[in-house]
């Protein structure tokens, strides 16, 4: 009897070791570090405790080429429910977690990664709080960074060539100027339709909309959805291709209901009036932004046109998205470049 | 009875102590790391507290940003406490402020590199003896607007210094209630502008050296607009002599070098008591929007524009041709005999066949020799008839005052 009560409190001690801190998701303050949370069994290495499920979206947004690793963490029992083409509306007590790094050597990821800052999104009682965690030189612990801070880092990418970043962690409110909408702080990512693609779990490749039905945390979706595609795959049209990253890299602010609304162009996939497409839109309060051209989108004329501009600019008065990218995305402003071009004038 | 109001006594003893208890005030001072400390002490501030930044100079990197109601950020002078963002590297703004019933006052925002204060969706926000300026002078590289509230509810804009934007010194859009009051815009592109919004009263600034004065403008394809119940009134709109430098494509970019005050597109405005003198190209236009726009519910004509009792000097005596095509029109029109005032006539297409409700009618009365010069567009269209008028007379009419502006 007393063997086995105290082989239950060894189990029930590791299990709970590899538990999430449920109760401080909810909390008012936030702890300081991050392995607080119990997120990860091992924060370094990032490997997620037990009920922490890693997923990935079909296009992400580009932060300076950082690779980015998510979580979601649903309490017990609880479910999301489905909205369409809007976030899943998460139970209090839900939390998504991710992690931003750069590989030391793109061309071989078992050299080895450095971490920068693992993000939370908190759903708690009064709705979401984001909160950034900025991991330490030592890279055993991430401390909390209210006021954002800047990280020096280096890699070698894909060419072998270096390649150097002045990394921002956000602050608290820079976290909202992006996850806003309607002045609420909302997670941008974990849309149904954005999450519809095939991830290798531990122990099977699945569609991750069909593993969160098994897991229970969300219920069968009756209705067809809006999927966009994977901007970097060619097999896609163009256009397809271009609505997608518009919709993950502006849609979230550039919507009628996001912090750019007051621009009145809108680039979120479900906008489809042309003058708010950015189609011979002329700007409204863009002030050198414009680069001095006279539409956001000129068919035809990409060099003309204030979205390439403004994707192409590192100056702060100037470039978009407006904060969390201090590099010019090439890959995209190539492909964006196409697809103007290529418009009927 | 005697016991009653000791009693309330007791409890309004209580109340003040438990305000004063947690409401505080942090005073900083400059430092190597005031980036980091202003920062977060702005996150940290609760409703109520006040963050007071000591006389000197304070230098950025990044942006700063504040999302706290209730709350007062303030300097020590205008000319004291400097926030200083010419090494600026990240964020699109000087500071901005996205929460409600805030007050910020007595500092001064210089070299920001996109603009300088902006504040979105805030419902009250007092901008009270602040200076934004950018030092080199204009240049298209300054920032766009040095204040820019936006989607914004109850504005005081009040004793404010604002210089050097590429855009507009002073630029409200697409907000309602508001006051821009005892402030100077100078060498701007356009000094105040009040763009796409209701309910506001300009009154008792000074708009000078900029490259227009006073903007009332109304803008299609935007979530708010049809401006309108805009006052203008005991301002100076004198001597707006620099040239334009604001980036192509922006709507200031067309404004003439030497314009005092232009309405465009809103409805009922009231301009009056205003001096308004030495604007090399006119001192005051009333025009329609002039670009193609498929937007149904927009309306690009002014209408129900009240003009009187103001103090016209002299204009017209330097049109910058070479700008938009205001100007240039206006002198071919004027045969170089340039109004003071000039509306371009242009109505809906059943009013100019039909004639235009009366009160929609401009109405322009006591200006004391103004001149002005409008065109009949149908003349316009016709062959032999010579479409422009000048008689001034033919717009007196009684003035139906607007009402004044109450902020809550």
């Amino acid at each position: 009897m007393k063997k086995t009560s105290l082989l239950l409190i060894i189990i029930f001690s590791i299990t709970s070791l590899y538990a999430v801190e449920k109760g401080l998701i909810l909390e008012e303050k936030f702890p300081k570090k991050l392995s607080d949370f119990r997120f990860f069994k091992d924060t370094h290495a990032q490997i997620p405790s037990n009920g922490v499920v890693p997923y990935e979206l079909i296009s992400s947004l580009f932060s300076d080429y950082s690779y980015k690793q998510r979580w979601v963490y649903l309490p017990e029992g609880k479910k999301a429910s489905f909205r369409r083409d809007k976030v899943f509306d998460f139970p209090v007590g839900s939390a998504l977690i991710k992690t931003f790094y750069y590989p030391i050597d793109e061309r071989n990821l078992s050299l080895g990664k450095r971490l920068m800052e693992t993000r939370l999104l908190l759903r708690k009682e009064s709705g979401w709080e984001a909160v950034s965690y900025a991991w330490n030189d030592t890279q055993d612990e991430a401390f909390i960074k209210k006021a954002g801070k800047t990280i020096l880092n280096e890699w070698i990418d894909f060419n072998g060539e270096i390649k150097s970043v002045r990394y921002r962690v956000p602050n608290k409110n820079q976290c909202k100027e992006c996850h806003a909408v309607n002045d609420l702080v909302t997670p941008i990512g974990p849309k149904a339709r954005n999450l519809n693609k095939v991830f290798n779990y531990q122990d099977e490749s699945v569609n991750q909309l069909t593993k969160w039905i098994k897991m229970d945390f969300i219920d069968e979706i009756e209705v067809e959805l809006n999927t966009p595609v994977n901007w970097k795959d060619e097999h896609f049209s163009l256009d397809q291709r271009v609505k997608s990253y518009l919709d993950i890299n502006c849609g979230h602010c550039h919507s009628a209901s996001g912090g750019a609304n007051s621009t009145g162009l809108y680039l979120d996939l479900t906008e489809e009036r042309p003058t708010h497409r950015g189609i011979y839109k002329k700007p409204v309060a863009t002030g050198r932004g414009s680069g001095g051209h006279e539409f956001s989108i000129s068919p035809g004329n990409p060099e003309e046109s204030i979205l390439l501009y403004r994707m192409i600019s590192v100056d702060p008065g100037v470039m978009m998205p407006e904060s969390g990218r201090s590099l010019s995305h090439k890959e995209a402003i190539q492909m964006i470049r196409e697809w103007i071009n290529e418009m009927e004038t | 009875m005697l016991k009653k109001s000791h009693n309330l006594g007791f409890y309004l003893l209580i109340l003040f102590f438990s305000f004063s208890l947690s409401a505080k005030q942090i005073v900083l001072s400059p430092s190597d790391n005031s980036q980091e400390e202003i920062q977060e002490a702005l996150i940290d501030l609760e409703p109520g507290d006040v963050l007071t930044l000591e006389a000197g100079e304070y230098y950025f990197e990044d942006g700063l940003s504040l999302d706290v109601d209730d709350v007062i950020f303030e300097g020590s002078g205008i000319d004291a406490t400097i926030l200083n963002f010419e090494n600026q590297i990240s964020g699109a703004q000087g500071l901005l402020i996205t929460s409600d019933d805030v007050t910020i006052r007595d500092f001064a925002i210089l070299d920001a590199k996109g603009d300088a204060i902006k504040v979105i969706g805030a419902d009250g926000i007092n901008m009270i003896r602040l200076r934004t300026e950018w030092t080199g002078g204009p240049k298209e590289t300054n920032g766009a607007y040095g204040f820019y509230p936006v989607e914004s509810k109850d504005v005081l804009i009040d004793g404010c210094v604002a210089i050097g934007a590429s855009d507009a010194g002073i630029y409200v859009g697409q907000s309602q209630n508001i006051i821009v009051k005892n402030s100077i815009a100078q060498y701007n592109v356009a000094g105040i502008e009040i763009e796409n919004s209701y309910y506001a009263d300009v009154f008792d600034n000074l708009a000078s050296h900029n490259t227009g004065g006073i903007l009332v403008f109304d803008l299609p394809d935007l979530p708010q607009q049809g401006g309108h119940h805009v006052r203008v009134f005991r301002n100076k709109a004198i001597n707006n002599d620099t040239d334009n430098f604001a980036p192509e494509g922006n709507i200031v970019g067309e404004v003439p070098r030497g314009t005092g005050i232009i309405i465009q597109a809103n409805s009922d405005v009231e301009v009056f008591d205003n001096d308004i003198y030495g604007n090399g190209t006119v001192n005051l236009s009333i025009v329609t929007y002039g670009y193609e726009t498929e937007d149904e519910n927009y309306n690009p004509h002014p209408k129900s524009i009240q003009i009187h009792n103001n103090r016209f000097g002299d204009g017209g005596f330097d049109p910058d041709v070479g700008t938009g095509e205001l100007a240039a029109i206006l002198f071919e029109l004027s045969d170089g005999d340039m109004p003071d005032i000039f509306w371009d006539g242009i109505l809906p297409m059943n009013q100019m066949l039909f004639g235009q409700p009366d009160d929609e009618r401009l109405i322009i009365s006591n200006n004391g020799g103004a001149t002005f010069l409008t065109i009949n567009p149908i003349k316009y269209l016709l062959p032999f008839f010579d479409p422009v008028e000048r008689d001034i007379k033919e717009y007196d009419g009684e003035i139906r005052p607007l009402p004044e502006v109450i902020l809550n």
